[in-house]
């Protein structure tokens, strides 16, 4: 059994992640390196401004450390950790179709990779815009922690709603937990600040939701398909 | 006598597929985490672009 989930979950991650790698490259990618040319020219001006405050909003920065070089090593890289991604989602994907006993097939998956996306896309994105460099943005970890906590409670809410066997208030625990990430609040800068064009950050979040959602899709899609292939050999 | 044996057969197959699902939930967790959250300078500027263009919360 896991030698079958690994091998779909890698084959499936390998075919999505190469192609929503391709589609990056000529969708979110131009906008992140067009922000990048906001932000450099701000950060130069930042100092001799004594008044100029960044309370609230984190510096943008990279540091000194190694980092990939603009054109080709930049697309590999990037090409590389989305197809990471994708093998990781698709590996989590048919952990929790598994465990809940669920048979996988092409509808099942595609229909447990849409509630992924809703899991881990929209719900998050309903409080943290999803967000180009240089744009204002509250503590990293108390994002984080908002993020994973939203996607999880989300993921469990849409299981415990969606279920037909399920008690009416089991399900009405399920809109309880649904909500509270968003009653709870996401962490927001306390000034903003965004260096970038706000035509360019819309676009941005419009786009980069848009390519999560392909990235779901695409490895429903492939583990829908690739799943019987992998099937046990009945022995005799 | 035969359905004790299937029973046993069953909750074998099923516990083995659990433990194969959990390995599973526990790889796909760790990759997720390495490319969108870790902290390591390295990591989070070879995925910088994966982390804005898949909505993860970056810098």
């Amino acid at each position: 059994m896991l030698t079958r989930i690994l091998s779909v979950g890698l084959l499936a991650g390998l075919l999505a992640g190469l192609l929503v790698a391709a589609l990056q490259q000529v969708t979110t990618t131009p906008l992140v390196l067009a922000a990048e040319t906001y932000e450099k020219p701000a950060e130069a001006s930042a100092a001799p401004k004594a008044q100029h405050g960044h309370h609230g909003v984190e510096a943008h920065s990279h540091g000194d450390g190694w980092k990939p070089a603009d054109g080709m090593p930049r697309f590999f890289f990037t090409a590389i950790t989305t197809i990471a991604t994708a093998v990781g989602v698709a590996f989590v994907l048919m952990a929790a179709m598994v465990f809940a006993g669920v048979p996988i097939d092409e509808r099942r998956a595609l229909a447990w990779a849409a509630a992924g996306f809703i899991a881990c896309g929209l719900a998050p994105a309903a409080g943290l815009a999803p967000e180009l460099p240089g744009s204002a943005a509250g503590d990293l970890v108390a994002r984080q922690l908002w993020w994973v906590g939203t996607a999880i409670a989300t993921a469990v809410a849409l299981w415990a709603f969606l279920r037909a066997d399920h008690h009416p208030v089991v399900r009405l625990g399920a809109i309880v937990l649904l909500l509270a990430p968003h009653f709870i609040g996401a962490p927001h800068p306390h000034e903003l600040e965004s260096k970038v064009p706000a035509e360019l950050a819309a676009q941005f979040t419009a786009l980069s939701l848009v390519v999560q959602a392909l990235l779901w899709a695409l490895v429903g899609i492939g583990i829908g398909l690739l799943w019987p292939k992998f099937a046990p050999k009945v022995a005799g | 006598m035969a359905s004790t044996t299937a029973t046993t057969v069953g909750t074998t197959e099923r516990s083995e597929t659990l433990r194969a699902a959990a390995i599973a939930l526990i790889l796909g967790v760790s990759l997720v985490f390495l490319t969108g959250f870790a902290y390591s300078e390295v990591i989070h500027n070879a995925a910088h672009d994966t982390r804005h263009s898949l909505s993860f919360p970056c810098h």
